[in-house]
């Protein structure tokens, strides 16, 4: 190899590594961008009257307090359902099951699952639990809807987590005289925990924003009341968003953008939430 | 001298095909160091595996015969396979410490056995860290994490914590492979002591090891048990050509 040669090669490299930084900076824009655009259009609309009100005025002016509770309500219904499912599924998967046809089926089962549109689940959810089961229009129904949306995700998170335990803790665990439970218990689970409550975090945070699920299952136009009891219908950020963007003429745009940013501020606390778990495991980590 | 252990005619196939094991019976004595030896993938480690039923977690297509432990037979389905690996503690070629301090390590197998009473835990921790030879270097820092010490230690800390159950037998597969001469030195000379206490069973990572620690050697090749005698004899003068070969390193 000439000199001249070995030259142009680093050139190369040059060009390549700089395009790959501006491939890895353009990324951060679109969010940055969102984040100040609402940040900027909606703060003027942030109030403490805008967190604890109600709608009032046909929804163009007071607060946005049902839509907020009503999304915590069905969050809190999706982990009812999904958390213990997922968490559950996912210990069978990556400690129990042998490679086998069932299993296989079943890995096939999430694969798909995740892969379903979200009003697809919807219309299931209407079908299923609002009118089959006769819960009608309700936060069990959409929490419902929406578990089984988020269990695919929770299934595969939590899977991965299980699974970076090293297996050779298993066996020394095991060679000391303790059952398989014992060992997933005492061993496998304490290290897993942070990847599962990260999975389990980010699969809610995306249940908590979605819209389609709920439209048909849960959600409410206007509520003049908070819901009491699980039969109840409610009002969601996601689905207020939807209607005060597009079902109500002469909507001041600060309400729409004080709710989305509302909205986001809600799932990027989750999000932050899941980060610090995540590194404040990392360094615990003994392995 | 007592026969702690006895296999009697073991077939053993893995279903990837990578070792087996043909027709093996053997007498391991009690208060002995029986060492296994010859190259790899004749079948030391999957009778090591087979006496403890750690092999059940690997893929086995096919074994037959019995292992006897006191005349009772360890393959028997039918036996509490929990308490029968209480009573064979086992040391891997890679020390694992679980990831938890130096007190939680040895205490772990007694916590599982539904122990409680803490004066049991601290005189099997003082016991067991003598018996390994590791107490002075960790008295004082118990419960720091077990993967703060070095490699050696961790190494004796995987013995201790297999000495902590009390344990009639003791597996060790190439326990020193990783280890510093001068770690090998400890753990091998606490082995001549523990053997006053336990039967031991030892796959070594070198020829020399085995001619230095044997009481009695088995020469395993391709799943077979080519000759089994007294340490002093078969390192000596070996009746078997091909014990005799790989000894004097001729193949292997």
């Amino acid at each position: 190899m000439n000199k001249s040669n070995s030259s142009t090669r680093l050139a190369y490299q040059k060009i390549g590594y700089g395009f790959l930084t501006v491939m890895a900076f353009l990324t951060v824009i679109p969010i940055v961008l969102v984040l100040l655009y609402i940040l900027k259009q909606g703060l003027p609309a942030i109030s403490w009257e805008f967190l604890t009100g109600f709608p009032s005025d046909g929804m163009k002016a007071g607060g946005i307090l049902p839509a907020i509770v009503g999304t915590i309500y069905l969050t809190i219904g999706t982990a009812i359902f999904a958390v213990p499912l997922g968490i559950g599924a996912a210990i069978y998967l990556s400690e129990y099951a042998g490679d086998n046809k069932l299993t296989r089926a079943i890995r096939i089962s999430i694969i798909n699952l995740a892969g379903i549109p979200s009003v697809v689940y919807g219309l299931f959810g209407l079908g299923l639990f609002v009118i089959f089961m006769k819960f009608g229009t309700s936060i069990l129904a959409g929490s419902l809807t929406l578990g089984i949306m988020t269990i695919p995700v929770i299934i595969s998170t939590a899977e991965e987590a299980l699974r970076s335990v090293p297996q050779s803790f298993r066996i020394v665990s095991i060679s000391l005289g303790a059952t398989r439970w014992q060992t997933i218990r005492r061993i496998v689970l304490p290290q897993a925990v942070s990847g599962i409550l990260t999975g389990v975090i980010l699969g809610l945070e995306r249940a908590a924003g979605e819209t389609a699920p709920i439209l048909f299952t849960a959600a409410a136009f206007f509520l003049p009341r908070l819901p009491t009891s699980p039969f109840d219908a409610t009002m969601a950020l996601p689905y207020h968003l939807f209607v005060i963007s597009t079902q109500v003429p002469g909507m001041p745009i600060e309400i729409q953008y004080g709710t989305a940013l509302v909205l986001i501020f809600f799932v990027l606390t989750m999000n932050i939430f899941a980060t610090v778990i995540r590194s404040r495991a990392r360094a615990r980590r003994q392995w | 001298m007592n026969n702690k252990i006895i296999v009697d005619h073991l077939f053993l196939n893995y279903s990837d095909g990578t070792e087996s094991l043909k027709d093996i019976n053997l007498f391991i004595p009690e208060h002995a160091i029986t060492v296994l030896f010859g190259p790899a993938g004749g079948g030391k480690s999957s009778l090591l595996r087979v006496i403890n039923r750690l092999n059940e977690l690997a893929d086995v297509v096919f074994l037959s015969g019995k292992v006897l432990l006191d005349g009772e037979n360890i393959l028997d389905p039918k036996i509490d396979i929990n308490q029968l690996r209480r009573r064979i503690g086992m040391v891997f070629a890679r020390p694992v410490v679980l990831p938890m301090s130096i007190r939680s390590n040895l205490t772990y197998g007694l916590e599982i056995a539904g122990v409680k009473e803490k004066s049991l835990f601290d005189e099997a921790i003082e016991r067991s860290l003598k018996q390994a030879a590791l107490w002075e270097e960790v008295k004082d820092r118990l419960d720091d994490p077990a993967v703060a010490l070095s490699g050696g230690q961790q190494q004796r800390l995987c013995l201790a914590r297999s000495l902590a159950l009390q344990p009639e037998v003791i597996l060790l597969d190439e326990p020193t492979s990783g280890l510093d001469p001068i770690s090998t030195g400890k753990v091998e000379s606490s082995l001549q002591e523990l053997k006053l206490l336990y039967t031991i069973i030892l796959v070594p990572h070198s020829i020399q090891q085995a001619a230095r620690v044997a009481d009695y050697a088995a020469f395993f090749l391709q799943g077979e048990l080519v000759e089994y005698a007294p340490g002093k004899d078969i390192f000596t003068k070996p009746q078997d050509k091909r014990a005799e070969d790989y000894i004097e390193g001729r193949f292997g």
